[in-house]
Parts: C-alpha cells; sequence; structure tokens
C-alpha cells in the first residue's frame, strides 16, 4: 500500500530537508509564547466543548458535554428487580478493572490476606495498560532523584497536582520497578546490568523504563500470569453498573453486570477498589482515540452517583503523535520514545515548526494549528490530515538499525500496511490519550467516600492538569499497590447491616426533578460502532478540521 | 468520509452475505455490518490479542489466522470471530524455581509432542518465529525463547492450530519470567536508590519542594531543562 502519490511529493520534501535539521533544532517556546499556543489552539481551552454538571455532589464542575451527558443518565439497572439481601458472592476486597492498576491492587491486597475478588469488563489485562509503548518512569539513575521527578511532575501538570499525591508517586517509583522486576519483567537493561532508560517530553532526566515498544504489554502478561498463579478470583466479562453503599453512604460492594448473560451479579465487599481507566471511546471533543474497546468513563458515571468528589475531569490529553495514516490505524499512538530518540516533528514542506521534545499539550497545540489554521497539513485520500513525524531521523542519530531494534512494535504494525518507519516518515495527528482529572484521592487512593479506593487514570489528582508520559505506568502501580494494601488493612470488618442503591434512586429522582431527560441509561460499558459507525473516527477528524 | 467514492464489497459473516466498504479491516467490517462485538475485540491496536481471527479468501483452500482490528478485507473474504481459546497454564511460584535444574519439559510435558509442523509459526498474526522457540525451551536455551517470544500478544491462535496441543505462548511466558526474576543481574543504581529513599535521603527536600511557591517552583524546572543532557 505505502504512500498514495498524493502523500509522495511531501515525503520527498521531508528526506529533502531532513539532514539540515539534524543540527538545527527548532527553539523550545517560552512559558508565554506555550500559555498563547495552549489558549489558543488546545482543545481543553475550546468554548462549547464542556459543561457544568447539573446534578449531584459534583454540581457545577466543568466536564465534557459527553460526560456529562452520561452523569446525568438514569442508571443501567432496574432497581426494582434488585434483591440485595442475597449477594451472589462476599468478598473482603473488590477490585473492579482488570488492567494494570486494578491487577496490581488485587495482587496487593492478596499478598495483604485479604480475599480478593477481582471483576472486569472484558478479559482480565484488557485495558489501556497493555498498550503502553514508551515507559514506566522512575528516578533510578544516579543522577537523577525523586526530588526532580517531582519538579517534573508539577512542572508538567500546571502545578496543579496534589503534592502529597505526586510525593507518594515519585518516591514509590523505584520500588515498583524493583516489584515488577522480582515478577520476572525484562526491562531493558545496559552491559553494566543498570536500566536502560530514555528521557521522554517534559521530563529532565533519563528515567523512563521501558521493554522495546512493548512496554505495557509485557508488564501485562506477567501480572496477568501471577494473578492466576495466586488463585485469586476473576469475573471476566462482569463490568460494575453500580456501587453499593450502606446506610451511612459508605461503600459496601457492587452490582456487575454479566455481558454473556445479561444477568445481574451483586458482590457485597468490605472494601472496592476502582481501577476502570478513562474516558477516550467518548470521543470527547470529537477526537480519534488511542484506548481500549472499554474506556467509556464508568467508574467516574459510578463514582459520581456514589457521591464521590471529582477533580480536573475538564482536562483531557490528546497525544500528540496519533497514527493518522493508513486509515486502518487511526487514532492510535506512536510512542513519545520516537520523538525521545529523535524523530522530528515536521510540516507538509518538511519544515519544523515545533521542538520535538514539547510536552504533549502543546506539541499537540501545536500541530492542530499547523494542520488548521496554517494549512501546512498533509492531506490523505481519506480526507484526514497530519504532519509528520520523521522517523527516519531514529536510524540517522543513532546508527542504522536503532529503529528496528527499538520499536519492534510499530515496524510490524507499519509493515503490515507496506510503509517502512525506519526509512519513511509516519503521518500523525493528535488523539485522545487521557483523561488527566478523575476521583480525587488521598497518599493511600482513598476517597471522601468510606471503603471506596481508586487506582490509576480513573483517579484524579495526581497529574494536576497535563500528565507526563510515562508517569501513567508508574502511577496505576503504585496507587494499585497502596489502595491494595490499604484496603486489605482497613476493610469493612463487621457486615454492612443493609446493602442499599437508594443513592441511585435519588440521582433519578433529582433528574425528574430538574426535568433532565437525556434518553439514554448509564453507564456506557461498550460504545456503538454498528452500522455507519464503524467510520466515525474519520468523520470525527474533518469536523474537527473544518472547525478549526 | 469527504473526497472519497466508497466502494462496497460483498463479505461472508459465518456465511451471511454482507457489503462493506473496501478498506476496512475485519474488526471495522464485523462492526459496519451490524454486528457488536463484546468478546473478540480489545485494545483494536494490534497488541492485547482479543480479536484472534480465522478466515478464507475466495477461492482458497486454506484457514486463515490473523487479528481483526490488524487485517484487511478482501471481496467474499469468509470470516467468524473467535470468543474464546481454552487452554493449560502451569502454576508457580516464579522466585521459587531453581532455574539450573529446571526441566521445562516437566512443567510442559506435551513440549515433547512437537512434530516440528511449523503451524504455529504460520498462524501467528505477530510473526513470531513460534516453533523456534518451542525448540529452543525444549533444549532449555532461555535467552532464545525470550528474544524470539518478546512480541507475543498472548491470542492464542498457535495453540489453537497446534496437532500437538501445546500452549506455546504460556511456555513462552513462563520462561520469560523466570529469565527476568533469575538470570537478570541486579541494577546497582536502582539497589542504592532503594536504599536512600529508605534511609529518607530525599525527605527534606521534597517537604521544601512541597512549600515552594509556583514561580519559583517553574524556575528550578526551566534550569533542568536547560541542562538536561541527550534525550536517549
Amino acid at each position: 500500500m505505502s504512500y498514495p502519490s498524493g502523500m509522495r511529493t511531501s515525503v520527498e520534501k521531508v528526506e529533502q530537508t531532513r539532514k539540515a535539521r539534524l543540527n538545527n533544532e527548532f527553539p523550545r517556546l517560552s512559558v508565554d509564547d506555550k500559555a498563547a499556543l495552549l489558549r489558543n489552539h488546545h482543545p481543553d481551552f475550546r468554548e462549547g466543548d464542556k459543561l457544568n454538571l447539573r446534578c449531584g455532589v459534583n454540581k457545577g464542575e466543568r466536564v465534557p458535554k459527553v460526560l456529562a451527558e452520561l452523569i446525568e443518565s438514569p442508571s443501567r439497572l432496574n432497581l426494582a428487580s434488585l434483591d440485595l439481601t442475597k449477594p451472589d458472592y462476599k468478598t473482603d476486597v473488590l477490585v473492579i478493572g482488570g488492567g494494570g492498576g486494578g491487577v496490581t491492587a488485587a495482587l496487593t491486597a492478596h499478598e495483604h490476606g485479604a480475599k480478593v475478588i477481582l471483576a472486569t469488563k472484558l478479559r482480565l489485562g484488557d485495558s489501556n495498560t497493555i498498550m503502553a509503548e514508551g515507559g514506566i518512569a522512575a528516578a533510578t539513575l544516579a543522577e537523577d532523584s525523586p526530588a526532580i521527578h517531582y519538579i517534573d511532575t508539577m512542572a508538567g501538570g500546571r502545578f496543579k497536582n496534589i503534592p502529597d499525591v505526586v510525593e507518594a508517586l515519585v518516591n514509590d517509583a523505584p520500588f515498583i520497578v524493583d516489584w515488577l522486576t522480582k515478577l520476572g519483567v525484562v526491562f531493558d537493561r545496559k552491559a553494566d546490568a543498570n536500566y536502560f532508560t530514555h528521557m521522554p517530553a517534559g521530563h529532565s532526566r533519563k528515567r523512563s523504563h521501558s521493554i522495546k515498544d512493548l512496554t505495557g504489554l509485557e508488564i501485562m502478561r506477567v501480572l496477568c500470569d501471577e494473578v492466576r498463579n495466586k488463585g485469586i478470583e476473576v469475573l471476566e466479562f462482569s463490568p460494575a453498573v453500580e456501587l453499593i453503599l450502606d446506610a451511612d453512604g459508605r461503600c459496601a460492594g457492587a452490582v456487575l453486570e454479566d455481558l454473556d448473560t445479561g444477568r445481574n451479579i451483586i458482590v457485597e465487599a468490605g472494601a472496592v477498589v476502582m481501577a476502570t481507566g478513562g474516558i477516550g471511546r467518548l470521543h470527547p471533543n470529537g477526537f480519534p482515540t488511542s484506548n481500549h474497546y472499554g474506556a467509556t468513563a464508568d467508574g467516574i458515571v459510578m463514582a459520581s452517583r456514589a457521591n464521590a468528589k471529582l477533580l480536573y475531569m475538564e482536562y483531557i490529553q490528546y497525544h500528540p503523535t496519533g497514527v493518522a495514516w493508513p486509515e486502518q490505524m487511526l487514532g492510535l499512538l506512536l510512542s513519545e520514545a520516537l520523538r525521545a530518540q529523535g524523530a522530528y516533528v515536521v510540516n507538509c514542506d518538511g519544515e519544523q515548526f515545533v521542538n520535538r521534545l514539547e510536552t504533549r499539550d502543546a506539541l499537540a497545540a501545536a500541530i492542530l494549528r499547523e494542520c488548521g489554521p496554517r494549512g501546512k497539513g498533509v492531506e490523505t485520500p481519506t480526507g484526514m490530515v497530519g504532519a509528520w513525524l520523521d522517523t527516519p531521523m531514529i536510524d540517522l542519530i543513532g546508527g542504522e538499525g536503532t529503529f528496528l531494534r527499538r520499536f519492534a512494535g510499530i515496524d510490524h504494525r507499519f509493515k503490515k500496511y507496506g510503509i517502512n518507519p525506519a526509512k519513511e516518515p509516519l503521518l500523525v495527528y493528535p488523539t485522545q490519550h487521557y483523561q488527566n482529572g478523575g476521583v480525587a484521592i488521598n497518599v493511600h487512593g482513598e476517597t471522601n467516600i468510606p471503603y471506596l479506593y481508586m487506582a490509576g487514570e480513573v483517579a484524579g489528582g495526581v497529574h494536576g492538569h497535563n500528565r507526563l508520559g510515562a508517569n501513567s505506568l508508574v502511577d496505576i502501580f503504585v496507587f494499585g499497590r497502596r489502595s491494595g494494601r490499604h484496603s486489605a488493612e482497613n476493610y469493612r470488618k463487621k457486615p454492612a447491616e443493609k446493602l442499599s442503591l437508594d443513592h441511585v434512586s435519588a440521582h433519578q429522582e433529582e433528574l425528574k426533578s430538574l426535568g433532565i431527560s437525556s434518553g439514554i441509561t448509564s453507564p456506557m460499558i461498550l460504545p456503538d460502532y454498528r452500522f455507519e459507525k464503524a467510520l466515525t473516527s474519520t468523520q470525527y477528524v474533518n469536523e474537527i478540521v473544518e472547525a478549526e | 468520509m469527504k473526497n472519497k467514492n466508497v466502494t462496497m464489497i460483498p463479505i461472508y459473516v459465518m456465511g451471511k452475505k454482507f457489503e462493506v466498504p473496501e478498506d476496512l479491516t475485519i474488526l471495522k467490517a464485523l462492526e459496519f455490518s451490524g454486528f457488536k462485538i463484546t468478546r473478540g475485540c480489545g485494545c483494536r491496536g494490534g497488541v492485547c490479542g482479543a480479536c484472534a481471527t480465522v478466515y478464507r479468501k475466495k477461492g482458497d483452500y486454506r484457514i486463515m489466522t490473523g487479528l481483526a482490528c490488524q487485517t484487511v478485507i478482501e471481496p467474499e473474504i469468509s470470516l467468524v470471530q473467535l470468543p474464546f481459546i481454552s487452554a493449560r497454564k502451569a502454576q508457580y511460584a516464579v522466585r521459587d524455581i531453581d532455574t539450573e535444574s529446571l526441566d521445562l519439559v516437566k512443567t510442559y510435558p506435551e513440549l515433547m509432542r512437537c512434530m516440528g509442523c511449523n503451524t504455529c509459526t504460520k498462524s501467528c498474526p505477530v510473526n513470531i518465529s513460534v516453533m523456534d522457540y518451542i525448540s529452543a525451551a525444549i533444549r532449555g536455551n532461555l535467552e532464545e525463547v525470550v528474544e524470539l517470544s518478546i512480541e507475543c500478544v498472548m491470542c492464542g491462535l498457535c495453540a489453537a492450530r497446534c496437532p500437538a496441543e501445546i500452549t506455546p505462548y504460556n511456555v513462552a511466558l513462563f520462561v520469560r519470567r523466570l529469565y527476568g526474576t533469575h538470570k537478570l543481574k541486579k541494577s546497582p543504581m536502582l539497589e542504592q536508590r532503594l536504599r536512600d529513599i529508605e534511609n529518607g535521603t530525599y525527605k527534606a527536600e521534597i517537604t521544601q519542594l512541597k512549600a515552594t511557591d509556583v514561580k519559583k517552583l517553574q524556575e528550578t524546572f526551566n534550569e533542568l531543562q536547560a541542562n538536561k543532557g541527550a534525550s536517549v
């Protein structure tokens, strides 16, 4: 397939300018220029895509429109048909979510002696974690320190991060690398046995640890295997649809939905750890997404209904380098490590317009500006646009074979479509990647609702308004471990006197009294891509480009 | 999809005919046909192995295998999704295994049934030399198994097609974990860092940073960024 003739002309321009660019890197943005770029071109600052919630404990909170619609909808459950007096399962700790955060919380709670059930929407391991290419951040090099990691994380988050939680993150990070290594994760190493690390945008030291470009896949394979070895009970294809509270509003379990049979499953639990991930499959602001099939913000919807406080939900991260061509890979992520290793970002004429190591928010805004108002994007036959990520520079800088050695997975996926990324640039366009905010937590992963914990992307505060690359993989394990341990040590020992879904009825009453009627129920569980909607991602982008 | 004249082609899903745009992946073709996928779809990006699929092309006698999210359809292709592949997995405590005296064949006796037919390799959607790592496993060459199997997405197609009923991907995972736990040396820098954190080396500095105002913190960050070295 390779590049069609219309795009070839631009590829040639990129080739012609490559050598000249090598020692002539585009300057970094000043603080003021960056702020102006974000204000004018980052989707977070666009009017009309956010709403203030009209109901519940988070009333007034600004959230993406697509999320507001789900929060302000009635439950999927038929409340009248549920008998909470006869739970199907009783457990000390219920973990909801089978990605890196959930699996880690389950293993850790089990390690600390709790009886654990893990319920998940798809298969064990199906998550964004498994797709993480780049790496996991931890200050393990001698020239690095948790203090420097702290500064970088705060600056990346526009200083809105919760300081105590960031301290926990950076201090635990090296222990996470150690924990994973002992479980058998084969991290990339140097000849002296120290870790091979690289420096993603926004970090000041080389601290991202990887396993080629398959970091999340390797970690997830190992952790899922360990869950099976420990004999932890796993309920697959059984997503949670509502949290259960006791008479005092403390968490006491969850109602699941068996996706194979449609049956509801009632789980009574001494504590619940939610690790349900993010929002990508709602396509906030109409963007394509790098997220997996199940990323529909269910946890946010359920927790909000159970009166948990949300934080920074309006801040969505658009990864600057989502795939724009070939069509079949649209929206999928290209690792930050490509830029760290030397791939510059250039326009249709092969000119640089932004430094490759700007933070994700700034780089995404710069690409939107280049492809939109400046008209310097590259158009594809399907009507997509994008900028070039000049991947051949990686071999030019690192020597022949570097690309293949470091990016086996990316190489393999593009070659299927006749593109050789070691020799040809890749077309990119920003893709929805991460939910920066979430349910507010403290250093143990506790929320404002007793016995309810959050770990990973569903939680908010760790990353402030904008997450740095490689800080998500470390976040899920740090707060998976912390919430797993704290829940195992502090779960409710005396059974709840009454299991209740009164908060759900109250929510529905409130909607009625406010005259809000969305016509749908929530949480969503899975997006609907049937019929014409199978082609949605391209349509979305056409609309964004036209709006710009 | 503006600027585009969509050409529709016929496909067969479990024998039933549908018309879909020609350049879709199997996954999107199923969705365009109206199927809502629950089992058989995960990351939609070729790494999770959930969408293992078998298909047959028009006029071809062979059953082909692939990942539905990565494989592009062609006219009159015949499709079905595999909802689940059952496989045996050994139970073990990775740290307690002595790799020196380890005999992989004791853990996975069916390894010896391998007849070298190479069906596993041919069925792998990410082009892994599955048979080669199985023979490396039989020879006890752990490092070779790690190298050859590192890209495995655990989709199960090799196990589904293996006439000797071996579960190659679970053997490979077992070996990679043993190798990572026992054969890779400890990182001296990490060991030192863990001791320093436990001894509270950074506590005072971070406590001070937590109390530092944003402007000062931004300046410190700018200095760090200005003086950082190469990214790799």
